[in-house]
């Protein structure tokens, strides 16, 4: 631990570290960063909690960091002190952009697995994102104090693919504490120190923005050129907006203001915008008054890749849905709606996200932070249709897929990463294939693992790709992908008719190859879940006007109770009364009525819930 | 021996429903007594049984149920008269009674002389009416002609026998074992004793057949009785058949089986000379329907008296506690057993008018629908589940349910009142 740590702002760049750890969800990532965070002083035992860096409830229970963090540690080491930044970055596939602006901010990675497990895809995706952006990797073996720790062989397969020795491999265990002094010691000796220029017009790459209830949009930047100052305007080289300094400093682990963040320093600026649109990702800030002349490059936009239509079961929870949209929007720059109405579901939105873990925490915060409930869609992907005519229609809800003639259709495709034991090629390429994934490549990281690249349309993986993976692999799967642009494929859009109107909700747009098996199985899945009306209900799967599956919810001939006498009559009453109050979660399609349950069910993924 | 016939009245099946607290002297609102309309009856409810059958979720005890329960039965005659004389303090200005109808529960578990008591009680706390109808159900197998003599003896004009089925393998899956040949002879018993003589019968028991159920309906209609019931199987949660269901030891009922049971019962009876007057019930004529229950449909009155009895006057529904013992302790300490009750709005009100009017023969008047109500009236027509009557008198035109509408009820309803779209 350093007696007294550096201050911001008059650090000079070679006392200066800046690193991140690389790791799978379950790896033990944030248990390490917490044993740092008390190592180097910064949080006492007694305000520890479990993930300190965490501050969602959601990002705690889960287990995962969605948005990163970066904290200033001192260290000493052979009597001099040093400001270590742990930048945290998120962990999941469909934060990729985000995972690449944090390690740009960085000069070393440590890369963190599981002694026990190995190295996952996605933890492999992004050591090669940090190979490529040339960081310094200090390969590190977690979990240690575990039983089924095999530290020796794990360390054999990280040394493979770094291209070093075994035994450089440290070891720690974030539990116990084991092997963190060293590693922290390691840090210093290995990464290199930042360089910039100090007199040159002030560049910082933003790499996280962050909308705080209290504060406003809190930006996290790492300083390259020159330096940033309180009470001074910056500017956003993207979005050219200009605002004032509010506050600038280092969160160690609380925001600590500072006189300024100088060449090589990572830090938070305060601007008072109340959006992070206005302070992206990726972006380049720089002084206003002595602009740099080029940004940083390497900014992209938050492009939206699933697409889902959320819908309120309650009806008239519509306006208290957009509010909570709009709220997340704030803290959110990907995510991205706009209004559509279903006639089977009502007024609802249509919501592009980054893929599947980023729809599912969106539906989870609006279910839970404002006390929503919610019917999603099926997720797809967006598909460019063009027409014979020549004219292009691009198509986010598969019931706007065009009628007439359609001369091509194109989809996004990713390339895809999947490490296994090697026992299961079989069954993975299996799966692939019927996913219409074409194999790129194979390769063993050692004789027991194997990474397998793909290239797969990403509509095959966004509906329990990775669910049928896992089970196929008894769970020892992982998976990473990336857009890899797109294709053309023979695709349909596939309609769900009941007693003869096509339900919106139901439409989905899948291969030729697929459409008969999800006509079928979506007509005996909803034959289950509609309840038998007074006449015969056909439910027929239809491609255009020709149909391709059919059941028949037979006509209720009976629903009469047999006895009515004195004690009845108060019970049928409120049975009635009852009714009437769950009309509001009947939906009308055309004559037939349909419980919001029957929805609900059929739009899930999870075959127990088909049949009740 | 098993007990209780099937016919549940007044006391209900499963929990009592939510109200508010009742008083301990039972007195009713205003509004309820100047409301009270007629006929009116008397629900006398005998909670007691020797077994329970795997189907029953009635408000009956047997003694494996209920350890006791022998000795609460043997000073329950005395309960309901101490009710009764409750029920004519409550109701001061009440005139003679109507009708009585004696369910359970196994009421002839009781002695004859008993449930002569009783009734004897009945008339000299309220009168009986001219021709009044005196109704008691009873167990095949626990009724000699000597009792049915008694009970005619002693005022009782109506027996409603339990036979169930004629089929043996469905008494069995209805844990009734009593012999069908003792049906025919409490049939003529009562008919020696002078008693009008009705026959519960239930289908869709699972197991029985078509041909199963036809056998049941002949050899009840070979036996001549004045007036049928017959109720499609329920299977209630929380009784032996409802787990039988779920552990998959027996099948469930099937509405399109009881569907066709029921047409097959409509046609067969009409064919035997009876005419359906309600949902589940035939008669030989308008003289020999069950004037009691009517009651329940088209708006009376009636005390029930007993552990759960319901009771109603004027648009206020009560219930009694369910238990025979907090029963009699409520009335040892000279309090009302009511445990719950309500005072209908006039929308409650109309929405009961409908759902139990239209299940009877007579039907409602077009006149007294509601707008909604009376849109749904041709769509429900053109539809084949209703169909429109010129009525006598001043009533104008009433709707009543076509075969097909009787199986649908609950659907007319509910389009009548609007919680549906028609």
């Amino acid at each position: 631990m350093a007696r007294t740590a550096l201050p911001p702002h008059a650090t000079p760049p070679e006392l200066i570290r800046n690193f991140c750890i690389i790791a799978h969800i379950d790896h033990g990532k944030s248990t390490l960063a917490d044993r740092m965070l008390q190592l180097t002083g910064v949080v006492d035992a007694r305000a520890m909690r479990a993930q300190y860096l965490d501050r969602m409830d959601i990002e705690r229970e889960r287990g995962i960091t969605i948005k990163s963090q970066a904290v200033r540690m001192p260290w000493e080491l052979d009597g001099a002190t040093y400001a270590l930044n742990m930048i945290d970055t998120p962990g999941h596939v469909d934060f990729t952009y985000e995972v690449s602006r944090s390690l740009a901010a960085c000069e070393g990675a440590v890369l963190l697995v599981d002694a026990a497990q190995g190295i996952e895809a996605q933890t492999l995706a992004n050591l090669y994102l940090a190979m490529e952006n040339e960081l310094t990797i200090i390969p590190v073996l977690n979990k240690i104090d575990l039983p089924a720790a095999q530290p020796e062989k794990y360390a054999e397969e990280l040394a493979h693919l770094i291209g070093v020795d075994p035994s450089v491999c440290l070891k720690v265990s974030g539990k116990t504490g084991e092997g963190v002094e060293p590693l922290l010691n390691e840090i210093v000796r290995q990464v290199p120190a930042p360089v910039g220029d100090p007199t040159a017009p002030a560049r910082a790459m933003i790499f996280d923005s962050v909308y705080d209830t209290y504060r406003g949009v809190v930006t996290y930047v790492r300083v390259i050129d020159g330096n940033l100052n309180p009470r001074e305007r910056i500017l956003m080289m993207s979005t050219r907006a200009t605002h004032e300094l509010l506050e600038i400093g280092v969160i160690s682990p609380e925001p600590e203001p500072s006189a300024g963040l100088g060449v090589g320093e990572v830090g938070y600026l305060i601007t008072g915008v109340k959006d992070v649109r206005q302070s992206r990702v990726g972006d380049t800030v720089t002084n206003m008054s002595k602009p740099a002349k080029a940004s940083l490059g390497g900014y992209r936009d938050p492009k939206p890749m699933v697409f889902s239509g959320l819908y309120p079961i309650d009806g008239s929870d519509y306006p208290a849905l957009r509010d909570a949209l709009d709220k997340l929007k704030l803290n959110d720059a990907a995510l991205v709606y706009e209004p559509e109405t279903s006639a089977a579901l009502g007024f609802g939105f249509r919501v592009g996200f980054l893929g599947m873990l980023h729809l599912e925490i969106v539906r989870e915060r609006l279910e839970r932070e404002f006390n929503l409930d919610l019917i999603s869609t099926l997720p797809n992907v967006e598909y460019d249709v063009r027409m014979e005519d020549g004219s292009l229609v691009d198509v986010t809800n598969p019931s706007e897929f065009p009628e007439g003639k359609v001369a091509s259709v194109r989809e996004p495709v990713v390339r895809a990463t999947v490490l296994a034991p090697s026992e299961f090629i079989g069954s993975i390429m299996e799966l692939c294939q019927q996913r219409r994934g074409t194999l790129r490549g194979m390769d063993y990281l050692s004789p027991e693992r194997v990474e397998m690249r793909y290239t797969l349309p990403l509509a095959e993986i966004v509906f329990d790709f990775f669910d049928q993976l896992k089970s196929r692999t008894r769970g020892y799967a992982s998976l990473d992908y990336e857009a890899d642009g797109d294709q053309e494929a023979d695709l349909v859009k596939v309609d769900i008719l009941l007693h003869g109107d096509t339900v919106d909700a139901f439409s989905s747009i899948v291969h030729k190859d697929k459409a008969y098996a999800y006509g079928v199985q979506m007509a005996s899945k909803l034959k289950e879940l509609i309840p038998r009306q007074q006449f015969e209900v056909p439910i027929q799967a239809a491609i255009g006007s020709r149909i391709i599956a059919r059941e028949t919810v037979r006509a209720m001939r009976k629903d009469v109770l047999a006895k009515c006498y004195g004690g009845d009559i108060s019970r049928k009453r409120k049975l009635l009364e009852k009714q009437k109050e769950g009309k509001k979660r009947m939906k009308m399609v055309g004559r037939v009525e349909v419980p919001q349950e029957a929805f609900i069910a059929a739009l899930s993924n999870d075959p127990t819930t088909a049949k009740k | 021996m098993v007990g209780r016939t099937v016919r549940h009245t007044a006391g209900m099946a499963g929990p009592q429903p939510d109200g508010a607290p009742a008083p301990r002297d039972g007195s009713l609102p205003d509004e309820a007594l100047a409301g009270m309309t007629e006929p009116f009856g008397i629900y006398l409810h005998v909670p007691f049984c020797s077994v329970r059958c795997g189907y029953c979720d009635f408000n009956t005890y047997a003694p494996a149920e209920l350890p006791g329960a022998a000795g609460l039965a043997a000073g329950f005659a005395d309960q309901l008269v101490a009710e009764l004389e409750l029920a004519r303090r409550v109701l001061p200005d009440a005139g003679q009674v109507d009708t009585v109808f004696v369910g359970g529960g196994t009421p002839t578990l009781l002695p004859a002389a008993d449930l002569v008591r009783v009734l004897d009680a009945v008339r000299t706390r309220f009168g009986l009416a001219e021709g009044a109808e005196v109704t008691t159900e009873a167990n095949p197998d626990s009724v000699t002609p000597a009792t049915l003599a008694a009970l005619a003896d002693g005022g009782f004009t109506r027996v409603s026998l339990g036979m169930q089925s004629a089929v043996a393998h469905v008494l069995r899956t209805l844990d009734r074992t009593h012999d069908p040949d003792n049906v025919a002879a409490a049939v003529s018993g009562a008919r020696a004793a002078g008693l009008q003589v009705s026959l519960d019968l239930i289908y869709g028991t699972p197991g029985e057949s078509l041909a199963d159920w036809e056998r049941s309906l002949r050899a009840a209609t070979d036996l001549a009785p004045d007036h049928l019931s017959a109720y499609a199987l329920v299977v209630e949660e929380g009784t032996r058949l409802a787990a039988q269901v779920r552990r998959g030891l027996v099948p469930a009922p099937e509405d399109d089986d009881a569907a066709d049971k029921y047409e097959l019962a409509d046609a067969l009876l009409r064919d035997a000379g009876y005419h359906w007057y309600e949902v589940s019930n035939w008669a030989t004529s308008e003289d020999t329907r069950c004037r009691h229950n009517e009651g329940y449909w088209l708006g009376g009155s009636w005390w029930g008296a007993g552990p759960g009895a319901h009771s109603h006057v004027g648009g206020l529904r009560w219930w009694n506690v369910r238990h025979p013992g907090g029963y009699a302790a409520r009335l040892a300490q000279r309090c009302s057993p009511a445990a719950g009750r309500e005072l209908l709005t006039q929308s409650q009100r109309y929405d009961e008018w409908v759902l139990l009017g239209i299940r009877h023969r007579r039907g409602l008047a077009v006149s007294g629908l509601a707008e909604l109500g009376q849109a749904a009236v041709a769509p429900l027509v053109a539809e084949g589940l209703l169909r429109v009557e010129a009525a006598a008198g001043e009533v104008g035109e009433v709707v009543v349910l076509t075969r097909a509408g009787r199986l649908l009820a609950d659907t007319v309803v509910r389009r009548l009142l609007g919680v549906v779209a028609s």
